[in-house]
């Protein structure tokens, strides 16, 4: 019995025993498992795990790089930066946005104008954008909100570089301004692959030289690889590829000259464009009425934008490159030159003006009512008389004057360093066929080369091109790009980067006939039509005055007080000095100034004395009620002179 | 004299099963203070810990095996009434009733249960030893089923699948008939196979189950919430490679990313800074635990002493393997903290205690040959 349960015992003993055994294995494959595990994780899969740890804890922080300072051919700083603080909120981590600008305007001083301002770039970006409420913060308002700031989750207080532009409104067109990026900006620097360098940025360049230079202007951002913990707090920096600055650009626009010629537009419209013609720099650009680009940087109000966007007086339109204008008799030294290289009968013939110019059964009218009677080229030029240069017209014919034209980079952008350049409107055949869509409209009509030839019809250019191929023809035919930028500058190397003017090309023009249309030229700050504003001028120039019909009124919202001077022709002149070895050419219009000898080449008289004697007006206000004076006493010397193809009413309009 | 009180405190311990708990602690405390960042206090804290566990285990295995026997029954009475009591007067947390308040502080019944229904299953066999019959078994699933269905409802599946485990090596080395292991094996393949389905899953189980054994099988399902764990645990362990990245130098655990990183979660922590050799180290020392266990249990001169020194080896073996699983990404997360290297007190006294069982069987043993 004892033995049995001894046995028993046994035999339960070895049982167990297997089960013991059993348990061991199956310990031992379930670690083989979990071994298994760790040999995947560990050593198979470690690559990609190790990745996944690095991108876990590191982030990448952009550094905004400084933007480049503009600054103008005598160091002149026309646009820089400054740091200031801004109050920012981000309206995605703010629970009720209303009442927390309603709390911080209990801290801060938040105008009714921040408010809309704010508003608007809410509209234009997303929630979850950091947008500022209040720029240039004082140190107190800073040490008021620190101390407030954990009652705003959202809103926070940063330091931020803000670009200024020191004169205002002053060369506003020519420099531009920087802006917010939105969704259109967003998309392009997406597509040019520049994108990414944009990360931590906020603004890029809107308009202008800020504009077509913002690549140089930009620099390239930098990053700091920062250890972050699981909550995305920075816990040290590992590395720091710092911003490279973006460059300088120093201008070969002269301020102090552009500024004068500021003063003299002295609330008229209209635009100025000068030109160095030895290398294309442009030395003064303006486009008069401007804007304060400072209003722009940090996003504009609505009120203040609906004022400029609405002004009858389109102060944002920036006129020297989209501003199209018939070019009145400014056109024609060109005509003349392209007569004399074509070899056409007129140009060695005199011919009697009448005062009127008969073709195809219309009577084309001469601005001096009874003609010159006897009229050679040399004093057609001078004394701008239409009848010589309807018969020129005609003579040369539509195709021949266009193509010429186009030589001078009429009816195409001058391709200048300024974005958005119209490229006005050079006639012909087939520009008209392309224009117009019924077929009765697309003819060209031998009538409409007579118009052509003086400057009018559907001639339509900026002053740009007008200052351009004024430079050209100055240059005795060898054409430069315009550029307002003079050299590049890397603020960090020093490493000064000179724009290189390459000549675009030389007209094939006989030195001879150049020589004769510039004679031509002289001859009206001589004896022309520009004599009186010239006079007694200490160096040769040449010139030629212009008065452009004003054609567009159809549809025009003017009211009716503004319409009688909105009515009146604009005042044109290009000039070069001194004209056997031009160091500057220029063209001005001013809107409704009247003859070109009336509003126009006084300022071109200016600008002429002060870049070649170093001469400013002394005081604005003597000086333009003299230029007033002499510009009265010019346009009654030559009030019978100039063309006024207006009472033309033949002439086919727009 | 001093020789005397030596003797008198070294004669209850088990010196391999001691060497290789001292082993265990050191690499706790190493990766504690890694894990804690350099929390000097919270290290202390855990080495005063495990002075009282150890003193607690001490106290344990100067206990009589035939004592401890009758201290089952009522054990076993005390903790299925403490489940009544928590599914009456439970503290709510997370949506699960776990806690009772007895005053001082707050207990968590299912932790005694983790004593108790060993120590009352192996009572029960010894008990019968002479007359096992399957009748025998039939009860013992329903000692197991009772504490089981309530800690089941207050729902916490993880823990009342781990001490049903325990019930079930208690079963199993007392003779559970093969046949019965293999119907039962058949039985959890077609559990998993079902609650790898979601459509099955949420008719057998808590939506919540569901969506962490969903979560576990694609982490990025959820990569914030559920898959958090998971992922930032294979993430550490991966990145950790053969040799890991060093002790202090885990960039997953010392940015924060790792969560519960000194408690559940601490593995992600030693798997990234020790890497797939200090994992198999730990492995082994798990082993040499286990395998010390199962000597004992094989040595045992009592059925008492071989199902509970069995069931204690299998239950330290299976905390482990569900604490690395899950960190690893193997296993759902379940609250199971990684055997004697987690911070934690409760979980450490009560393992301790068990070795303390284990220390009392081995020394009945060489009490019987001497």
């Amino acid at each position: 019995m004892n033995g049995r349960v001894v046995m028993n015992q046994h035999g339960e003993r070895n049982a167990f025993q297997v089960r013991l055994a059993v348990a061991a294995l199956f310990i031992f494959v379930m670690f083989g498992i979990l071994v298994g595990r760790f040999v995947w994780l560990q050593v198979l899969q470690h690559d990609r795990y190790l990745t996944l740890a690095e991108q876990n804890r590191i982030s990448l922080v952009p550094i905004s790089p400084s933007r480049g300072i503009i600054r103008d051919r005598n160091g002149v700083v026309l646009a820089h930066n400054f740091s200031a603080y801004t109050l920012e909120i981000t309206p995605s981590k703010v629970g009720d946005l209303e009442d927390t600008i309603a709390r911080l305007k209990g801290i801060i001083d938040i105008t009714p104008k921040d408010r809309r301002r704010f508003k608007k770039l809410q509209d234009e970006t997303k929630d979850f954008e950091t947008l500022p409420i209040r720029t240039k913060l004082t140190d107190e308002e800073v040490a008021r909100f620190a101390a407030q700031s954990y009652r705003f989750p959202g809103v926070e207080i940063k330091a931020r570089l803000f670009r200024q532009y020191p004169l205002g409104e002053s060369a506003s067109h020519l420099i531009g301004y920087i802006g917010r990026i939105n969704d259109r900006d967003l998309k392009k620097l997406d597509e040019s692959g520049r994108l990414a360098n944009y990360r931590g940025t906020d603004h890029i360049g809107k308009l202008g030289l800020e504009q077509s230079y913002e690549e140089q202007l930009h620099g390239v951002t930098g990053f700091e690889q920062v250890e972050i913990d699981s909550g995305g707090r920075a816990v040290r920096t590992l590395k720091r590829i710092p911003p490279q600055s973006g460059k300088d650009l120093t201008l070969s626009v002269d301020i102090k000259l552009q500024q004068m010629v500021e003063q003299q537009f002295a609330g008229r419209r209209g635009s100025l464009v000068a030109i160095d013609p030895r290398n294309g720099g442009i030395l003064a650009l303006i486009s008069q009425p401007g804007f304060d680009p400072n209003l722009f940087v940090d996003g504009i109000d609505p009120q203040s934008w609906s004022e400029l966007n609405e002004s009858p007086d389109k102060p944002l339109l920036n006129r020297a490159i989209r501003g199209e204008y018939p070019p009145g008799s400014t056109f024609k030294p060109f005509m003349a030159m392209a007569a004399l290289e074509l070899n056409t009968p007129i140009v060695n013939q005199v011919i009697t003006d009448p005062g009127y110019f008969v073709y195809g059964g219309h009577r084309f009218n001469d601005s001096k009512k009874g003609g010159y009677g006897s009229m050679t080229f040399d004093r057609s030029i001078a004394l701008s008389s239409d009848t010589y240069f309807y018969q020129m017209a005609v003579q040369m014919g539509i195709d021949n004057i266009a193509k010429s034209m186009a030589e001078l980079d009429f009816g195409k952008s001058t391709g200048s360093d300024l974005p958005g350049e119209r490229p006005g409107i050079l006639p012909s055949p087939e520009w008209k066929k392309k224009r117009f869509k019924k077929a009765a409209q697309q003819k060209w009509y031998s009538g409409e080369t007579v118009s052509i030839g003086i400057g009018q019809g559907y001639n339509a250019y900026t002053p740009m091109q007008m200052a351009h191929a004024t430079a050209t023809l100055a240059n005795r035919g060898v054409m430069f790009k315009p550029h307002a930028v003079q050299t590049i500058t890397d603020p960090i190397t020093g490493k000064v980067t000179v724009v290189e003017p390459t000549p675009v090309k030389t007209m094939s023009w006989k030195p001879a006939n150049m020589e004769r249309v510039i004679r031509g030229m002289e001859g009206v700050m001589t004896i022309g039509t520009a004599a009186g504003v010239f006079r007694n001028a200490p160096y040769v120039s040449a010139g030629k005055t212009g008065t452009a019909q004003v054609y567009s009124l159809k549809g025009s919202k003017y009211n009716a007080n503004a319409i009688k001077e909105h009515l009146r022709d604009h005042s044109w002149f290009i000039a070069f000095a001194p004209s056997d070895k031009p160091t500057i050419a220029l063209a001005v219009i001013v809107e409704n100034g009247g003859f070109g000898a009336q509003a126009a080449a006084p300022i071109a008289r200016k600008v002429l004395d002060y870049y070649l004697t170093g001469k400013l007006p002394v005081d604005p206000a003597a000086t333009s009620a003299k230029n007033a004076s002499a510009a009265s006493s010019a346009a009654q010397a030559s009030e019978t002179e100039e063309s006024m193809p207006e009472q033309t009413e033949d002439v086919p309009r727009d | 004299m001093i020789k005397v009180i030596w003797d008198r405190i070294k004669r209850p311990v088990d010196p391999w099963l001691l060497l290789f708990i001292i082993l265990l602690f050191t690499v706790s405390t190493v990766v504690l203070y890694s894990a804690s960042n350099r929390d000097y206090e919270r290290v202390m804290d855990k080495v005063t810990f495990m002075g009282v566990s150890m003193f607690g285990m001490w106290c344990i295995a100067n206990i009589q095996p035939r004592i401890l026997m009758h201290l089952a029954l009522p054990a076993y009475i005390v903790g299925v009434v403490l489940l009544l009591a928590v599914e009456f007067f439970g503290i709510t947390s997370h949506g699960a009733t776990r806690w009772l308040n007895i005053g001082i502080t707050r207990i968590q019944p299912s932790e005694l249960m983790r004593l108790a229904l060993p120590l009352m299953l192996a009572w029960y066999f010894h008990h019968y030893e002479s007359t096992l019959n399957w009748r025998h078994f039939v009860v013992a699933g329903l000692i197991i089923l009772v504490p089981f269905a309530l800690i089941l409802k207050q729902p916490d599946l993880g823990t009342g699948l781990l001490i049903a485990s325990s019930g079930f090596y208690v079963l199993f080395f007392a003779g559970l008939s093969w046949r019965f292991l293999g119907v039962m094996a058949g039985g959890i393949a077609i559990f998993a196979y079902i609650v790898t389905h979601w459509d099955l899953c949420i008719n057998v189980l808590h939506e919540y189950q569901c969506r962490r054994i969903a979560t576990m099988l694609d982490p990025m399902e959820d990569p914030l919430g559920a898959g958090y764990h998971i992922i930032q645990g294979t993430i550490a362990i991966g990145s950790g490679g053969w040799f890991g990245k060093g002790w202090l130098a885990g960039t997953q655990t010392h940015l924060d990313f790792i969560p519960e990183r000194t408690t559940d979660f601490i593995f992600a922590v030693y798997g990234e800074e020790f890497g797939l050799v200090g994992n198999c180290i730990l492995l082994v020392l798990y082993l040499l635990v286990i395998f010390r266990g199962l000597m004992i249990s094989n040595s045992a001169n009592t059925l008492f002493g071989r199902l509970l020194a069995g069931a204690i080896a299998m239950n330290f073996f299976t905390y482990a393997l569900v604490n690395m699983g899950m960190v690893s990404g193997m296993l759902p997360v379940v609250g199971v903290p990684l055997p004697l290297i987690s911070y934690g007190g409760t979980s450490m006294v009560s393992i301790l205690a068990t070795f303390g069982l284990l220390m009392s069987i081995q020394r009945d043993r060489s009490l019987m040959k001497g």
